[in-house]
């Protein structure tokens, strides 16, 4: 499976060059290419068709004809245009000037609203609010219980009264909230359909009695077509103001997003990426413009570098790497500060075009991070800082030592090799950002 | 059974609404003519049919249209329709369980698609049938699910077993599957966590209870039921496709339809997987779910009644 945008638009042109000079018409054609990764990505039909529109007036442009890599410049036009219309900048829920805030998340069942509900309740206490839960679905059973759980787990108080009626619950809530003087109440709602009038009416009186501040729609990133329809439809009932996209942990390209934003105008503000109450985030528009190319979430994967890498150590290695003294001992270490940044497989996932590569991901797994750390660690320090002593009989050692074979300590050698040798072409070309260094993956298993 | 055919027309009236006002609007009383295929793949998009799909029965169809002049445009509907239908085609009632006792049934699927909610109508539903049911709380990780599973086992009146939170999965599965031989049960639910098919680690967990629960019992489990939300678009076929090589699904509920999604991945998922589509959930009550009719899933998808 080839899902990378970028390449098929790359052999699209390719085809297309064979004939000679590039014509609007090709652009045209190549644009074919868009139209899929977006239809593949759940883009809405007719969001496609009129964002496509947009992006021809653009693509057909000479800039891009006369370019030498007309494919790089389709490509940087659709994402530009896919940031610009994400809203380049991210929004963040707003606090109300006079506390208690109130913020309802509503949304179909199974979107993941409870589990949200308490990932923002703790998200806002580490920013230093006082947060208390309504248990408001008295539909779903044991949905109290589950959010009561969360609740206990994050240390936030949650309201439920057995008996009382959504409304009900959201006034008693809120005089909870005066009472225990505290200063956001975020409401959990039953799951529900935006074609289930009868429910619909009563979201609308409990934000009547208790108006919201912030009604965030939540919706799971897998969402296909039916994204439109049923922002739509909730936007037309209720006032809603912002959206939360769901289990972006997942490999869906969330092309709904994307379908919202157009439709509604609506800022998706928070994305949630996990099954633990911590994986809340502020929504990033422009990343997800990469995701629904195929293009990989490069900055997420550049930030979670950052995060994890230790920064003196990072420092030193930029250092030796300028001087061009690059060793296995700092390959180890790297390799270490990479395990850090979370499960290979997962940080593979932010890389362009890995996403649909089951393949190659099952290949880069854990374990190969693993045997080749064992290689490493086969070596006696002195072997690591000068590769080039370990000859035959060293090799085998090595291997007897990691339980692999000699192959694979040969393979690594190769590699390393070969990542020296490319180091020594881009050093002095340019240094990383931030003193962090373009450092390679560690090697990928051959065959 | 009363109820079961007003409930599934009930819920695809609605799932039909939108889409089938429209092909009605489009293509009612219409002669032919090819702009009508830019509708038709719109329609199909927009049931979430994805790229290969669409095309592969936009091709199949135009072939016949190429052969056969179908001059009114609502004979170019039923063509398509029968590729349709042809992709989706069942065999079987899937209530049917195996020779063995008990029949071993295993739901499995990413998160909040509605695995809990199937297994209490299905529970319901074979105990209606005059089946002793017990269920297998397997999901020991998300929070209140097991409050959930009992809830859902004292309305369809079958038993439940279960560890409590954080115990293995797998034995859980085992614990039950052996309870149920003792007791002489002819059908076990095993009920899952929830997870994405992209987690390795959850799947290799799940592939653990698939293995166990066939020590526990030589041939089970007889049933592997991926929960599918109809809402799910393109990602649906990943979802399949990962929990087929995992735990060999053997078929597909399809969720949520009494909505306005369509679920039209399943189709892909039918053509390009092999794994049929064998019940539609369609509602949250006891009686919402049932197997999967073919050629009512697919009017619904087109808008149906076109002869009418
Ligand atoms: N992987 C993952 N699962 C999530 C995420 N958010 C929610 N879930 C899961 O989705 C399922 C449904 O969530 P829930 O909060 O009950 O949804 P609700 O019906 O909308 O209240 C549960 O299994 C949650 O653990 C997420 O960001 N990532
Ligand atoms: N409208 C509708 N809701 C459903 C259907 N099946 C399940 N649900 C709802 O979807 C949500 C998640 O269901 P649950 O069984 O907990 O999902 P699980 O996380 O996969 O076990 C709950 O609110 C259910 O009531 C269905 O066919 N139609
Ligand atoms: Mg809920
Ligand atoms: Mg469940």
């Amino acid at each position: 499976m080839f899902d990378n945008l970028a390449g098929k638009l790359e052999s699209a042109f390719r085809r297309l060059r064979k004939k000679g000079v590039l014509s609007a018409a090709d652009v045209r054609d190549a644009l074919r290419e868009v139209r899929m990764a977006l239809l593949e990505a759940d883009v809405n039909f007719k969001v496609v068709r009129e964002f496509l529109s947009k992006v021809e007036e653009r693509a057909v442009g000479q800039t891009v004809l006369a370019s030498l890599t007309p494919e790089q410049e389709v490509v940087r036009v659709v994402r530009d245009e896919l940031s610009e219309l994400m809203g380049g900048q991210p929004s963040r829920v707003t606090m109300a000037s006079h506390p208690p805030t109130v913020i309802y998340l509503v949304g179909l069942q199974g979107a993941g609203k409870t589990t949200t509900a308490a990932k923002l309740a703790a998200m806002l206490r580490r920013q230093g609010r006082q947060p208390l839960l309504v248990a408001a679905d008295v539909y779903r059973p044991a949905a109290y219980e589950q959010l009561a759980t969360l609740g206990r787990q994050i240390d936030v108080p949650v309201y439920y009264n057995p008996g009382a009626t959504p409304v009900e619950l959201v006034e008693q809530g809120i005089e909870r909230t005066h009472k225990l003087a505290r200063d956001v109440m975020v409401v959990d709602t039953a799951g529900r359909l935006h074609i289930d009038q009868a429910l619909m009416a009563e979201l609308l009186a409990m934000h009547s009695k208790v108006p919201g501040h912030e009604i965030l729609l939540t919706v799971d990133a897998a969402t296909g077509q039916d994204a439109v329809r049923v922002t739509q439809s909730f936007h037309s009932q209720l006032p809603l103001t912002g959206v939360i996209l769901t289990k972006l942990d997942g490999d869906a390209r969330g092309g709904a997003a994307l379908s919202i934003r157009a439709v509604t105008g609506l800022a998706i503000k928070l994305a949630t990426n996990g099954e633990k109450l911590d994986a809340i985030e502020t929504f990033q528009p422009d990343r997800i413009a990469s995701r629904i190319l195929g293009m990989g979430d490069v900055l997420s994967l550049i930030e979670k570098a950052e995060e994890a890498l230790d920064h003196d150590e990072t420092a030193d290695l930029a250092e030796r790497l300028e001087q061009g003294e690059f060793t296995l001992e700092d390959f180890r270490g790297m390799l270490q500060q990479v395990k850090r940044m979370g499960p290979l497989s997962k940080v593979m996932e932010m890389l362009p075009g890995m996403k649909g590569l089951g393949q190659l991901k099952d290949r880069v797994d854990d374990r190969s991070l693993v045997r080749t750390e064992a290689i490493l660690s086969s070596m006696t320090v002195g072997e690591r800082r000068r590769p080039s002593i370990i000859d035959g009989s060293r090799r085998l050692r090595i291997a007897r030592g990691s339980g692999t074979s000699v192959q694979e300590v040969n393979r690594l050698l190769k590699q390393f090799r070969e990542v020296q040798k490319m180091l020594r072409q881009v050093r002095g070309m340019r240094k990383g950002k931030r003193g962090f260094p373009k450092f390679p993956f560690p090697p990928m298993p051959e065959g | 059974m009363p109820g079961l055919w007003e409930r599934l027309r009930g819920g695809l009236t609605r799932t039909r609404q939108g889409l089938g006002d429209r092909i009605r609007g489009v293509f009612a009383g219409r002669q032919w003519s090819d702009d009508l295929w830019e509708s038709l793949e719109e329609i199909l998009y927009e049931a979430d049919l994805g790229v290969d799909t669409v095309n592969f029965l936009l091709e199949r169809t135009r072939a016949e249209v190429w052969n056969q002049r179908p001059r009114k445009a609502e004979a170019v509907v039923e063509l398509l329709k029968r590729h349709m239908v042809e992709l989706v085609r069942m065999n079987g009632d899937p209530r049917s369980l195996a020779d063995h006792r008990p029949t071993v049934w295993m739901v499995v699927g990413v998160n909040g698609t509605g695995k809990t909610t199937t297994v209490g109508k299905m529970a319901y539903q074979m105990r209606e049938r005059g089946f002793k049911v017990v269920l297998g709380a397997a999901d020991t990780f998300r929070a209140a699910a097991q409050e959930q599973l009992s809830v859902w086992a004292s309305r369809a009146g079958v038993e439940i077993i279960g560890q409590g939170y954080g115990a293995d999965a797998a034995a859980v599965a085992f614990d039950t599957i052996r309870a149920a031989s003792a007791r002489q049960a002819d059908l076990v639910i095993i009920d899952t966590a929830g997870r994405l098919h992209n987690k390795s680690q959850l799947m290799q967990e799940l592939a653990k209870v698939h293995r166990v629960t066939g020590r526990a019992l030589a041939g089970a489990p007889h049933q592997v039921w991926l929960v599918l939300d109809a809402t799910t678009g393109q990602n649906g076929l990943l979802q399949a496709q990962v929990f087929l090589e995992t735990v060999q699904v053997t078929g597909i509920v399809l969720t949520k339809l009494d909505g306005t999604a369509k679920g039209g991945v399943a189709l892909a998922i039918a053509r390009q997987l092999a794994i049929p589509v064998c019940w539609m959930g369609v509602g949250e009550g006891l009686d919402d779910l049932i197997p999967f009719d073919p050629e009512a899933y697919v009017e619904a998808i087109l808008g149906g009644d076109l002869n009418a």
